[in-house]
Formats: structure tokens, C-alpha cells, sequence
């Protein structure tokens, strides 16, 4: 059975695999360079210029790019290529309001796709296989990313999208689906489902690629108990194109990030020095072959650990370990990215003080997202239904911010937990 | 004729309204009626008192969020088709009650009920034709 979707690359002993890197690596310093005049103008204030980049080592001399960059340069700032060549975009939520979108070549798209691809057969997908795709499909990178990487493998694809459980079910048995994509919670919901119903002998799930979101080991052996299954982890982000930057192989020990692609460094969050590998920090990728988004030195904020260690699937590519934290206040609820300055922006723009207090925790493994706000005369009447109304547009106006809908409750003036005066923003009861 | 109704947030847990009154209380401030509409998280108490404004500078003090809205103090007969004949009035008239309670006065038969409408016009209308009587802030002893 074959387990390599790109046999010669992804087993690519680490030296040439090296020089490949570099070689795209000033390919593409060149093209960012010419054709990314916010880019350039970083790299002209951080003092260097393209011919102090020599090769992949000059890397860290190179500024890094942060979502404060993606909001400044919103909307096309750092689009590397013309409209012309352009044909996709993708988004996701960014820190106040302004949305992340990532452009793609058809180029990009393919690539992309490749690394699903590589993903799926590394979880033993083959084009025998029947691949059920329940993440969100549309601006989510989820459904679009699996479906184009499913396409590539061959398997039959079943582009179901997120929700709809009992057709979720239904395809999943009529149709024989052998392999689940979706986010790690949507997978412990459908497997207490089938629980439930006891339909566990109608299904042949054979693996899940689950992704978006942080989840736990003891989630993962949940999981691969309740489906008969082996789960896999899959990571990536809408600005270095979406999942498939780096997934797990049947070891099941960090995920390989596909170097030829991505040069993955850890640095310290708080210094911005590079740190040794095995070092616990914050990840930062180069997008070595993307065209239509180039991003140099982005700084995921997500802290993980970097191993070159061999690998016994055969992979030469380097694995990074769940991401353990953040180092800024991003929350990933329901895997849609939530940071509080959202919340506060909402409720600044509806005339509400900003005394919040945001509540995550997770109850028969979803997340439950609540957002407690300190009633004020502003929003205080004597009608229930008056309240009710003006909860219900705070609701609203969150949903349309953030894409996914808080449960806005109402609770006394000055009764949020305050810390040396000032109020605490996020309490994440959630154990992962 | 109207009468000032004080309405205070409170989260619907144990403890909150006995706080409210206890600071009321401390004041020497006397409730006159009570009423509380409530959802799952919170509450709205809904109260007439003694001296409307020193129980509202009480309670912002105390760091509460309140509204007083003026509302109707209307009698009714102490006896059974006392109310039904009242609202009987309210029907004919197309005045639509959005919520109401009663107060603990309490006078020679007859007892006194709190009513909010959203048309007050219409209700002092049908009082100048003697149809109901209002109780006004000084015959129930109300400042």
C-alpha cells in the first residue's frame, strides 16, 4: 500500500532537502522583493536589502510579518501576484474586525492541495477510499483545503461541509465513507452520536484527519475508541494557504511539516531571537513556493517544539509538536480563531463600556462560548423585551465579527473579576 | 396621576433580591410593591416605594443599574369579579396592559393594582369618565 503521496520529496534526505529549500527560498526573496513593495518597504526599514540575502542562512536577518501587517495591508498589501493570475481566495478572522484573506494562484491552489493529499495517504488514504469532508467549505480553508487533497488521492469524495448530523450519518453509512475530515470536536460529537444510535456496526471509518483546533491526547484515544479508528492531526492557517502545512504519519508523534514548501523556525516570542531545535517557542513560517501570498517570517503565535528526529514512517521532513499555547490572546473556539479585541470592538461600536469577560469551556466535547457583559444603564430598560432585543443585536453583531454566535449573558455592574483593577478578559476552563 | 416605579437588574442567583432589600431597608425606605420578571441569567425587579428618590440615590450608590418609569396606580374591588370587571373597562377601550402587580394598600374594600401601558392617554381618558379610578402619589403616601 502505497503511504507517500510525493515518495521522492517527502522522504528527500534532510541535505538535499536543504538545498531545495534554498534554492526556492531565493527565488522567492527575489520575488517578494519585486513584486511585494510592503514587504520591501519592511525589509528597507529593518536595514536589509536583497542583496544582504545570500542564501537560507541569511533568513533571520529578514523582518517578520505578524497579523498587525495582514490588518495594515488588508485587503491586497501583500498579494504577490496580479488580479490576472489570481483565482481564489480564502479568509479568516482577523484581531479586530478586518478579516485575514489569503490570495492563491491556480499555482497555489494545486500545492495546496498536494500537501492534503500528502496528509490523507499518510493516514492511508488511498483511491479505494471513500473520504467524508465535514469541515465548513466556502471562506474556511478546512473543507476546500481536504476536498482538493481528497480529489488529488482519488478517493470518492463526499463534500458534506460542516453540521447536519443526521446526514452526516447518513452518508457516512449509506455510502460506506472509510475516512472522516473535520475538526477534532465535530469528531467526538459524531462518534457519541453513533454511540448513541448504536450504529458503530454500519460504519467503516478506517481514519479521521482531524484539525482547526487544539485537542488532546486523551480526546484522540476517545475518539479512536468510540469509531474503530486511528486519528490523525493535521495543522495549518489560512495565511500559509490552510491545512496541510504540516500533518501527522502513522507514528502518530508531531506532525511533518512539509519543508519544501514552508521553512519552519522557533523563536523566542518575546526577543524575536531563533531558537535551537528542540526548543520550546513560537512558530514562523516562510512560504518557499506560494506565489500569490508570499509571506516571509510569519509569526503563527502558536508555541510547539521543532524534532528532526528519524522518523520510522520514512518521512525526512521536520515534526513540530501540538501546538502547547499562544503567545497573544487568540482563542480557537469551535476552530474559529476569537481574539477579545473582537469583542471589544463589538461592544465599543454597539455603545457599550468594555467590561467583558469571556468564558470558553468545553461540555461533551464542544466548546461552549460565552461572553459575560456588565449591564449598564445604556442597555438597561424596564422591558424584559427591550433587554432581550438589544442582547440579541449584541449577538448578532458578534456573530457577523467573529462567525461563530457567543451566548451574550447579563450580569451585574462590577461583578467581573477584576486583578489589580484591571478586569479579566478570558477564563478557558477547557483542559487540553 | 402617575407614580414613579423603580426597576433594578439583578442576576437571577441566590442572595440578590436580599441584598436589594436590605439596602432599603437600612434606609428606612418602605416598598409599597414588588414585582419580579426574570430569564434564566437575570432579573428585573420591579418596585413602588415610600420615597422614590432617596431609594433610587440609594441604590446607584450602591453601584445598581435602575430605571424609574412612571406608571398608573388603578383600584380595583376587593372581591371576586373585582379584577375581571377592571380589565373588562381596558378591553372595551383597546388599552393593552404590558404588565402589571398589586400594591399593598389596602383601603375599605377596595385594593390598588400597578399598571403599565403603552397608551396613558387613553387610560386617563377613560378615568375622567368614571369608568376606573386612579390612585395618585399622595392617596397612597408615596413621595
Amino acid at each position: 500500500m502505497a503511504k507517500y503521496y510525493q515518495k521522492e520529496i517527502e522522504t528527500m534526505p534532510y541535505p538535499q532537502l536543504r538545498e531545495l529549500q534554498n534554492d526556492r527560498f531565493m527565488k522567492q526573496i527575489k520575488h517578494v522583493w519585486e513584486d511585494v513593495p510592503y514587504y520591501r518597504q519592511k525589509m528597507i526599514d529593518h536595514g536589509v536589502t536583497l542583496e544582504d540575502i545570500k542564501s537560507i542562512d541569511d533568513l533571520h536577518k529578514l523582518p517578520f510579518l505578524t497579523k498587525a501587517d495582514l490588518r495594515e495591508a488588508y485587503p491586497y498589501g501583500l498579494k504577490g501576484k496580479p488580479l490576472s493570475e489570481c483565482v481564489r481566495i480564502q479568509s479568516t478572522s482577523g484581531t479586530t474586525g478586518k478579516r485575514v484573506v489569503a490570495f492563491y494562484t491556480q499555482h497555489d491552489v494545486d500545492l495546496w492541495e498536494d500537501c492534503c493529499a500528502r496528509a490523507i495517504m499518510a493516514a492511508g488514504g488511498t483511491n479505494e477510499d471513500v473520504c467524508q469532508v465535514a469541515y465548513g467549505y466556502g471562506l474556511f480553508t478546512g473543507g476546500p483545503g481536504l476536498n482538493g487533497g481528497s480529489h488529488r488521492v482519488g478517493c470518492l469524495t463526499l463534500p458534506m461541509s460542516s453540521g447536519n448530523t443526521d446526514r452526516q450519518l447518513q452518508f457516512m453509512t449509506d455510502l460506506g465513507a472509510t475516512i472522516l475530515c473535520c475538526t477534532p470536536s465535530y469528531a467526538a460529537y459524531l462518534a457519541e452520536t453513533i454511540h448513541e444510535k448504536g450504529v458503530r456496526d454500519q460504519i467503516k471509518l478506517k481514519a479521521g484527519i482531524f484539525g482547526a483546533e487544539a485537542w488532546s491526547e486523551d480526546m484522540r484515544h476517545d475518539i479512536e475508541d468510540k469509531l474503530g479508528i486511528k486519528a490523525y492531526d493535521i495543522y495549518g492557517l489560512t495565511e500559509t494557504s490552510g491545512p496541510g502545512v504540516a500533518f501527522e504519519c502513522e507514528e502518530q508523534r508531531g506532525m511533518h511539516i512539509n519543508e519544501d514548501h514552508f521553512i519552519a523556525e522557533i523563536i523566542d516570542p518575546d526577543t524575536g531571537e531563533v531558537l535551537p531545535e528542540g526548543s520550546k517557542g513560537e512558530l514562523v513560517f516562510t512560504a518557499i513556493t506560494k506565489e500569490a501570498f508570499p509571506l516571509i517570517r510569519y509569526r503563527t503565535r502558536d508555541i510547539c517544539v521543532l524534532s528532526r528526529e528519524k522518523c520510522s514512517c520514512g518521512r525526512t521532513h521536520v515534526r513540530m509538536s501540538k501546538p502547547m499555547g499562544r503567545s497573544d490572546d487568540m482563542l480557537i473556539i469551535r476552530g474559529v480563531n476569537v481574539f477579545p479585541s473582537q469583542i471589544e470592538t463589538v461592544l465599543m461600536q454597539q455603545g457599550y463600556s468594555a467590561n467583558y469577560q469571556i468564558v470558553v469551556d468545553r461540555v461533551n466535547n464542544t466548546d461552549t462560548f460565552e461572553v459575560l457583559v456588565e449591564m449598564n444603564p445604556d442597555m438597561f430598560s424596564d422591558s424584559l423585551a427591550k433587554i432581550h432585543e438589544r442582547e440579541k443585536t449584541v449577538v448578532d453583531a458578534m456573530r457577523s465579527m467573529l462567525g461563530i454566535s457567543p451566548k451574550v449573558k447579563l450580569v451585574a455592574p462590577k461583578s467581573i473579576a477584576r486583578s489589580e483593577g484591571k478586569a479579566v478578559r478570558v477564563i478557558d476552563k477547557r483542559k487540553i | 396621576m402617575t407614580i414613579h416605579q423603580i426597576s433594578v437588574f439583578l442576576e437571577n442567583r441566590a442572595g440578590q433580591l436580599a441584598e436589594l432589600t436590605n439596602i432599603l431597608a437600612k434606609e428606612n425606605i418602605d416598598i409599597r410593591a414588588i414585582s419580579i420578571a426574570e430569564t434564566t441569567d437575570y432579573g428585573l425587579v420591579r418596585m413602588i416605594v415610600d420615597n422614590s428618590k432617596k431609594a433610587s440615590d440609594t441604590l446607584l450608590a450602591h453601584g445598581n443599574v435602575l430605571s424609574m418609569t412612571p406608571v398608573l396606580a388603578v383600584e380595583v374591588p376587593d372581591r371576586p369579579a373585582g379584577l375581571a370587571e377592571l380589565l373588562k373597562v381596558f378591553e372595551e377601550y383597546n388599552i393593552n396592559i404590558e404588565y402589571m402587580y398589586s400594591l399593598f394598600t389596602h383601603r375599605e374594600g377596595l385594593a390598588y393594582m400597578v399598571i403599565k401601558v403603552a397608551d396613558e392617554e387613553a387610560v386617563l381618558k377613560v378615568a375622567e369618565k368614571g369608568l376606573i379610578t386612579l390612585a395618585g402619589t399622595e392617596f397612597l403616601g408615596l413621595e
